[in-house]
């Protein structure tokens, strides 16, 4: 192995895709049956934490750099003037089997530009996948990127040998992408989707007469949307993400606040800030929609078309529907209990399960692990005294927000700092 | 009732052993502690637990029956912690469950049930966090290698894990802190005990012990990790909660080994 030459490439490949939020490595059913290497029947692993505080479970990396689309949100466009490499297939292969044998990493995440063509590009992608598979017998988790414009055959053969199969639709509005990646059809990155759904369903139907039917990218699909690099509302977003979990059947839509990258008249000027606050709050939504039960006009519509920054969606949604608190902590069922701000799921169920021995006071709940300081002002427990519960929304949030303490909290307040 | 101290061999067999033994007689029990341990009740008796079998055995199976086997699970894990004064809390909540009808495992409104399911958490993580943390370095001899000084005890519970991830390749993990170690070789894991030389360090890698191209791939890795950060947007302080300091000297993308 030329380490010299690979260390450059690594450098400039994994440089160029890290801006793949997907990180994920969980949810895949592959045993390591034959006494092959690699397993990925259970949860996802963070290797390592990168200091911006993403997660690395994954070796991510881009096939090469050299692309034939000029999209203007994206590093590796065709205008750019940069370094420009590409891996061997059986470079990547190496890498992917020395690392995972080390325990860096859960798998491969590869991706790539578009050179010569979609389906040439795909078909490299799938050579690795099929490699890493039949030849080194590896069961760790393969998320390949699926090329937009790539056959129909190509992701099918994709979907055998990957865990997870994705394609950024990266521009959440039909206009958006229409002005920032004129070359690109909103078609093509719905067609792959479509295969791969469609394929998923089939796998399920067969494999459930059929044990022996080959596994079809188990642990699903995913997509991404950049945030913040077209005027785009946190509706138009969160409405684009309810229609590919409900239409795609979608494992998870990832947001990624834009790093501006180009001067393009286009785009947010250079060192405009990344709106992390805006991408955080979207993921809040995000769960609150998957896990919480929350239908997506619940927490934004046309009369709501913007999330809060200074508070959490929940709180939100709280403040904005007074007349469903209090709750009786004893009493309510399940799915209202979800929604008391400052309860989690894992809470929740503690809660559900303890009520069953005796009646709940603010002690218990504080032990529970619940942050009384939002949920206090929702709920009423087996206690004499009452919380204060005629005040005003408006009143009540700034009473939240004075008393906690969270870390954008400076960012928020209103008074200056004298020094 | 007089109230007595129960001294044990430290094993998780002991403490069920000693759990028997205190229903068997009937005791007041004022504190559990391993061999080795000084007792902080001045006036009570101290009772020598020896550990026996079928003792045991009939310890874990009424446990099994009174609870689930996520119940289980968390009573094991919180012994792991080794927390001082652990195993007092965990008879606590034995006793608890076996005079309840109910699932009283659940009953987090009780103070041992919460006191255990908080340990077990803790070492529930640790092991997660070993399982991503541990780095092996490739010896002369072709054996996968990694040391590890883990806060709890958690070698027993993250075996199962490398075994069938790895299964097709030798490897041994060596706890520095118990002296322990858990090597597999492609039939079977198992526990040792040995010396390591002093310079076997914990990343890098001496050429007398680690095979060409070690060093390469630690370098590589380093190199993948610098590579992928985000400038523009760096967060340390949520870098340092998801991988706390005590853990950088292992890793070696964090680590400024030579």
């Amino acid at each position: 192995m030329d380490f010299d030459r690979i260390k450059e490439k690594l450098n400039i490949l994994a440089d160029a895709a890290k801006y793949d939020v997907s990180c994920s490595s969980s949810g895949s059913k592959r045993t390591n049956t034959k006494k092959g290497l690699g397993d990925s029947s259970g949860m996802g692993i963070c290797h390592s934490y990168t200091q911006d505080g993403r997660c690395v479970s994954l070796l991510k990396i881009l096939l090469t750099n050299h692309c034939i689309f000029d999209c203007a949100y994206c590093v590796t466009r065709k205008s750019n003037d940069i370094k420009r490499a590409a891996f061997k297939v059986q470079e990547v292969v190496d890498l992917t089997i020395s690392f995972y044998r080390r325990n860096y990493i859960e798998g491969l995440f590869l991706s790539s530009g578009i050179f010569k063509s979609p389906d040439h590009t795909m078909e490299r992608l799938i050579r690795v996948a099929k490699k890493l598979r039949e030849e080194e017998n590896f069961n760790g988790y393969i998320h390949l990127k699926s090329i937009p414009g790539a056959s129909d055959e190509l992701m099918r053969e994709a979907g055998l040998y990957a865990d997870r199969l994705s394609v950024n639709i990266e521009i959440p509005t039909k206009s958006g992408l229409k002005l920032l990646a004129p070359e690109k059809k909103h078609e093509d990155f719905m067609k792959p989707m479509e295969k791969v759904k469609n394929e998923i369903i089939q796998y399920k139907s067969e494999s459930k007469l059929i044990k022996s039917t080959p596994k079809y990218a188990p642990a699903g699909q995913s997509t991404q949307m950049i945030v913040g690099a077209t005027g785009e509302s946190d509706r138009d977003i969160m409405y684009s993400s309810a229609f590919f979990y409900k239409n795609y059947n979608m494992k998870r839509v990832y947001y990624s606040g834009y790093v501006p990258i180009s001067n393009d008249p286009r785009l947010p000027a250079l060192g405009t800030q990344v709106p992390m606050m805006r991408e955080n709050r979207l993921y809040q939504t995000d769960w609150l929609m998957r896990f919480y039960g929350y239908d997506v006009r619940e927490l934004l519509n046309n009369d709501f078309q913007h999330l809060e920054m200074d508070i959490d969606p929940k709180l939100s949604y709280a403040l904005r529907n007074r007349h469903l608190f209090p709750v009786d902590i004893n009493k309510v069922d399940k799915q209202l209990l979800l929604r008391v701000p400052g309860i989690g799921l894992k809470s929740v169920n503690k809660i559900l399960q303890a009520r069953k021995f005796r009646k709940l006071n603010w002690e218990h709940l504080q032990k529970i692990g619940i942050s009384m300081n939002r949920a206090k002002y929702f709920i009423t427990c087996d206690a004499r005294e009452k919380e204060l519960k005629d005040v005003s929304s408006e009143n009540l949030k700034q009473l939240i927000m004075q008393n906690s303490f969270s870390k954008y909290r400076k960012e928020f307040t209103q008074q200056l700092s004298l020094f | 009732m007089k109230s007595v101290v129960l001294k044990y061999d430290g094993s998780f067999p002991g403490f069920l052993t000693c759990v028997f033994n205190a229903y068997e007689q009937k005791l007041e029990i004022a504190e559990i502690i391993p061999e080795g341990e000084d007792q902080k009740q001045l006036f009570s008796e101290t009772l020598e637990v020896i550990t026996e079998d079928f003792k045991v055995q009939r310890v874990l199976k009424s446990l099994k029956k009174k609870l689930s086997s996520n119940g289980f699970t968390r009573l094991y894990y919180s012994f792991l912690s080794e927390i001082p004064g652990i195993e007092l809390k965990m008879y606590d909540m034995i006793r608890y469950v076996y005079s309840s009808q109910e699932k009283a495992e659940l009953d987090y409104s009780h103070p041992s049930v919460l006191d255990i399911s908080k340990a077990a958490k803790q070492v529930g993580r640790e092991k997660h966090r070993m399982e991503a943390f541990i780095r092996f370095r490739l010896t002369k001899d072709d054996l996968y290698f990694a040391v590890i000084e883990p806060d709890f005890n958690v070698l027993p519970v993250i075996t199962k894990h490398f075994k069938s991830r790895y299964a097709d390749q030798r490897w041994l993990i060596y706890d520095l802190k118990r002296k322990l170690g858990i090597h597999y070789d492609l039939q079977k894991a198992e526990y040792v005990s040995m010396e390591l030389p002093e310079d076997i360090g914990i990343s890098g890698g001496n050429p007398d012990y680690f095979a060409e191209g070690e060093i390469y791939f630690q370098h590589l890795w380093k190199e993948y990790f610098d590579s992928t950060n985000i400038k523009s947007r760096v967060n340390m302080r949520l870098h340092i909660q998801h991988v706390p300091k005590r853990y950088w000297k292992y890793l070696s993308e964090k680590s400024p080994f030579a």
